[in-house]
């Protein structure tokens, strides 16, 4: 009985320590540098997110949410696909500002795909050109409480031994294939 | 009677590893807080460090190599050997291969993985190792020449406080205090909270779980060298806390006042100012 309460406990302290101690990854897609400055005007002193135990990340494999802003090309989705990859779940994405939601104006020229969640599935979305710090932090307060809710844990199954070994012997089997 | 003083010393074991993480989490936390307020913020809450090294444990698992886990892993062992050591009042100079094995063993596990960043964090930290690991030796040396002995029982139990007869010394243990928190102007292989050092220095490769043996093997050697600090004072306990308040105090103070500076900056200034200190103490030792 002991153990069981102790062992809830501790589920709950690794819960509330995943909302605590978020990471953030500030990804800039191609935007005008507006919801940039946004974005990185919250780290400052006027509004310190610090204070919820958020930290700019400059690494993918650290960080727990994805800030991406401006609108995705066709160079640069891959190395948002690539960001998204390398970042350990749970994991969550908030688009900032209306270029990341859509493409904003640039939605119908050549070279743009559109918003993000047609490159990587978004949790949040914060309108605004550009975004309002306030809404910024809303956005991430919200996707925090997604990353809550998101029940994945140590125990993913991309984790276990056993599917480390099935995609080891699928890349081998791909390397194989363009031998031939 | 024997198994009287295996059944204390496993209890001081126990004691040193749960309560030295504790500490040094704490210390972290107020270090946060205050630098927060140094800068007009809030800052985050006092146990955000333990916060964050829950939230790694609850991360996916994802390793880059097993050889990066397994000297991560060694890492820890050896600082948690070297702390538990100290307490029980060991060799001093043990404790100091010990802990520079324990190094060099970070090192190794972030040259495990083949990733250019994590390789060019790894030397980095290499060569803060080389760094603070002569000024580190000087300062047990300066121990040795005053009580007579590298054991930590006689160190400890000398009747006055050393400080009084090597305080240019603890400046050099300041020196090496700010390399191993990773405090500007000396965080080049990876910054404390925030800050970003290409990627994320030697840290970048590894994530999750590695992250927090890593990030814990780390707190106790911040642990055993604040202790080496507190030797300096070993006669009064609140003498002891003085030191570590006034050490706290005054890295913060660097960190916000320094901006980062080059390797090859930080190994002629630390090695000139850390051996020219250490050894006008020796001389005066030996003069008076």
């Amino acid at each position: 009985m002991l153990a069981k309460e102790t062992i809830s406990k501790i589920k709950e302290l690794l819960a509330k320590a995943k909302v605590k101690s978020p990471w953030l990854l500030h990804f800039d897609c191609g935007s005008c540098n507006g919801c940039d400055i946004e974005t990185l005007a919250c780290l400052t002193p006027v509004y310190d997110i610090e204070r919820f135990g958020i930290v700019n990340m400059g690494n993918p494999k650290h960080a727990d949410i994805l800030l991406v802003t401006g609108t995705v090309n066709h160079k640069n989705k891959k190395v948002l696909k690539n960001l998204y990859e390398q970042m350990l779940s749970p994991k969550v994405v908030v688009a900032i500002g209306s270029c990341a939601l859509s493409g904003g104006i640039f939605k119908d020229c050549p070279n743009v795909v559109g918003g993000v969640d047609k490159v990587i599935p978004v949790d949040v979305f914060v309108p605004g050109c550009p975004a309002k710090p306030e809404a910024i932090i809303d956005g991430v307060v919200l996707g925090l409480q997604k990353l809550a809710a998101k029940t994945e844990t140590a125990k993913t199954t991309a984790g276990k031994p056993s599917n480390r070994l099935k995609v080891k012997a699928k890349v081998k089997e791909k390397v194989k294939g363009k031998g031939k | 009677m024997m198994l009287s003083s295996v059944i204390h010393a496993l209890l001081i074991a126990l004691a040193v590893i749960v309560l030295a993480p504790l500490a040094v989490g704490l210390y972290q936390g107020l270090d946060r807080k205050l630098t927060a307020a140094c800068q007009g913020r809030k800052g985050p809450p006092l146990a955000q460090p333990f916060y964050d090294m829950l939230k790694l444990l609850t991360k996916q698992r994802a390793l880059a190599s097993p050889w990066q886990s397994f000297f991560a892993t060694l890492y820890l062992f050896a600082s948690i050997t070297a702390l538990v050591l100290f307490y029980l009042g060991a060799d001093l100079l043990m404790i100091f291969f010990i802990s520079a094995a324990g190094a060099v063993c970070f090192v190794i596990s972030a040259i495990a993985v083949p990733s250019p960043y994590g390789h060019i964090g790894a030397q980095r930290e290499l060569l803060q190792v080389l760094a603070y690991e002569p000024l580190l030796f000087l300062v047990i040396v300066g121990f040795y020449l005053v009580t007579g002995s590298f054991m930590l029982d006689t160190i400890a139990a000398y009747p006055a406080p050393l400080l009084l007869t090597l305080p240019l010394m603890a400046i050099v243990l300041g020196y090496v205090l700010t390399i191993k928190l990773r405090k500007s102007p000396f965080d080049i292989s990876a910054c404390h909270h925030g800050h970003q050092e290409i990627v994320r220095g030697v840290q970048t490769e590894f994530a999750g779980r590695t992250l927090a043996v890593t990030e814990l093997a780390h707190w106790y050697e911040i642990a055993l060298v604040l202790s080496i600090l507190m030797l300096f004072w070993a006669t009064s306990l609140w003498g002891a806390l003085l030191l570590l308040a006034a050490a706290f105090v005054l890295e913060i103070i660097v960190d916000n006042v320094c901006a980062r500076t080059s390797w090859s900056f930080m190994l002629i200034n630390s090695w000139i100012t850390g051996l020219t200190l250490a050894v006008i103490n020796i001389l005066w030792l030996q003069v008076g």
